[in-house]
């Protein structure tokens, strides 16, 4: 089974900074991990390697740097990695991003199954996974909890939706986007992470996989950002300190008998 | 035939009711609809759909109702709804098309913006007309809620968003209102077989579902060890509450994913939230910003969830809450008496 896992470099959501005065995001010493929804698809695609056989191929678009995830990658188990990164991709949005990623899984790969991680916890929009699929034209599974079955023609999938679950059989190729509850991700072992320094890993820009600048980068991107800005916060209750024995049943009663006062409890 | 209306995708259950997103997303596009002075519209796609359900959308606001009822559609599967969408954008030509950011529309929506190469904008939480341009603004948040962002899609057409569920209250209910149901047929090449659909599974009756809850009781790391989401529990089931988590207890595997309150879990808004040894990364606070009050319980005085909080205590949740449980208990009994 061949399988290509596309992921995403990320800055560590909790260390990102604003400058208040631009509006834009300080990314200077903020640590740049692998997105971690991508983690889970890389953990399943091993797993369906360990019980099926085949090959895994992690890709990524971004600048050099991104390398670093994919060499993680390689650590915790894929097989191989391809790096897509030029100025030419600076700017993309979800639809010039999945483009992209569509065109290089096109150009290189016979492939089964494609993983993503169901959303990025910067961009946060889970678009390109579900754009990838629409590019390429192969059925889609989002949201995905569990593989139930997988043979040669189909794979069976069970979908996380707001009212419980369902189930999908689909057949190959196709593109799932998963959720943490699919699997739980290894951590690189010893030979992995000598692996990951010393592998390859082939950088392609867009004349290496032919594609026109035109549908690129900001330039092949449908929506612009006209502003960003800092969200204000607004909501100021009562906020009450426990020093001691007495302030901490004090302050027990008074929320009490604030939720009654709301009408939140009844006795 | 090019009216630039407005489009909103409705959802439909099991047994082919208007979902309340529906309405809600009619809600968010009549402001847009007058200020621009075009229709609005509710797509409906299902199987055996009734006229008065979908007399239903009128009413909260539709002026036309696009009815595409067939067997194939329902349940939901991304391509066949896709296709058709793709074909009746083509067709009708609405300058704005607006779904939930439920699963169903966080899969569509992207799926068929490649389709149509214009540009989406996912779980917006403003919209807005830009004054001279007449174009969509969109609002979200990114970077895990640190930032907002306003995005447009100025060259092409049509401008797509998806929209948070319950993050819009319905318009009211109006009788007289006036409007189409037009139904339209489709034809069978646009259906794409490939994918079977094989069952539901729906949540167990016990677990309480956030879209229904009154009361959420949420925990987060500050309570230190699996062990302790007991506490979370008891105190839920002694509120009748549903129980929630923030994104690290359960990346930890505390518990399970659908309980995750916040940007990348569920977005919530009930009567009461109370978040229990939860800091309140400003993603988590983002997912609860909605809720009719908010009560917090943490040991940092400087932690950001009481900037949000109507009512705070700062203090060693390991005191308060059985503290509290017992209090609850002790005024239960003593009005039973």
């Amino acid at each position: 089974m061949k399988i290509i896992v596309p992921i995403k470099q990320v800055p560590e959501t909790s260390q990102v900074k604003i400058n208040e005065e631009t509006g834009t995001v300080i990314r200077d010493g903020v640590e740049n991990i692998i997105n971690p929804l991508d983690l889970y698809a890389i953990e399943l695609a091993i797993q369906l390697r360990e019980n099926h056989g085949g090959t895994i191929t992690v890709i990524t678009m971004g600048p050099p740097k991104a390398e670093e995830a994919l060499r993680e990658a390689i650590a915790m188990g894929a097989d191989e990695a391809i790096l897509l990164s030029g100025k030419e991709f600076a700017g993309s949005d979800t639809w010039a991003t999945a483009y992209s990623l569509a065109a290089i899984i096109k150009k290189i790969k016979a492939y089964d199954l494609i993983i993503t991680g169901e959303r990025a916890t910067d961009g946060d929009t889970g678009q390109v996974g579900p754009g990838i699929a629409s590019f390429l034209n192969i059925p889609l599974s989002t949201y995905t909890r569990k593989i139930e079955s997988v043979n040669k023609q189909y794979i069976t999938v069970q979908r996380l939706i707001e009212e419980g679950t369902e189930r999908l059989k689909i057949p190959l190729p196709a593109l799932l986007t998963v959720v943490k509850e699919i699997s739980y991700p290894r951590l690189p072992t010893l030979r992995g992470k000598q692996r990951a320094r010393t592998i390859g890993i082939p950088v392609y820009n867009s004349i290496d996989i032919g594609i026109p600048g035109n549908k690129l980068g900001l330039k092949g991107s449908p929506t612009r950002v006209v502003k960003i800005y800092r969200p204000q916060v607004v909501r100021k209750g009562t906020i009450l300190k426990v020093k001691d024995e007495r302030t901490l049943s004090e302050a027990i009663d008074r929320l009490i008998s604030f939720l009654e006062k709301r009408k939140i409890i009844s006795f | 035939m090019k009216e630039e209306e407005i489009w909103t995708i409705s959802e439909v259950t099991e047994s082919q009711q208007i979902k309340n997103i529906s309405y809600e997303l009619l809600a968010w596009g009549s402001p847009l609809a007058k200020e621009l002075g075009v229709p609005l519209s509710a797509v409906v796609f299902g199987n055996n759909l009734s006229e008065e359900e979908l007399r239903e959308l009128i009413y909260r606001g539709a002026d036309r109702v696009y009815k595409i009822s067939h067997k194939y559609l329902f349940p939901f599967i991304v391509e066949n709804h896709s296709n058709i969408l793709d074909f009746l954008i083509k067709k009708f030509q609405p300058q704005i098309v607006i779904a939930g950011a439920t699963t169903q529309g966080r899969t569509l929506m992207p799926h068929l913006s490649v389709k149509l190469g214009t540009g989406l904008t996912a779980d917006c939480t403003d919209l807005k007309i830009e004054k001279d341009t007449g174009l969509l603004l969109q609002i979200r948040p990114a970077i895990g809620g640190n930032i907002m962002a306003t995005i447009k899609t100025p060259e092409r057409k049509p401008q797509m968003a998806t929209v948070r569920p319950k993050s819009k209250k319905m318009l009211l209910r109006d009788e007289n209102k006036k409007g189409r149901i037009i139904s339209i047929e489709i034809d069978d090449a646009l259906f794409d077989r490939k994918v079977i659909h094989m069952g539901f599974q729906k949540n167990e009756k016990e677990e309480i579902d956030f879209s229904t809850a009154d009361i959420i009781v949420s925990g987060g790391r500050g309570l230190k060890r699996k062990e302790n989401l007991t506490l979370i529990r008891e105190l839920a089931k002694q509120l009748e509450a549903a129980v929630g988590a923030s994104r690290e207890v359960v990346d930890r595997g505390w518990i399970s994913y659908p309980h995750q309150v916040g940007l990348s879990g569920k977005t919530v808004n009930p009567k009461a939230y109370l978040a229990i040894g939860i800091s309140g990364a400003i993603q988590h606070l983002a997912g609860i910003k909605t809720s009719e009050t908010i009560i917090a319980i943490n040991n940092d005085p400087l932690a950001d969830i009481f900037k949000i909080a109507d009512f705070g205590i700062v203090g060693d949740l390991f005191e308060i809450v059985p503290l509290l449980k017992k209090k609850l208990e002790e005024k239960r009994k003593t009005n039973e008496i």
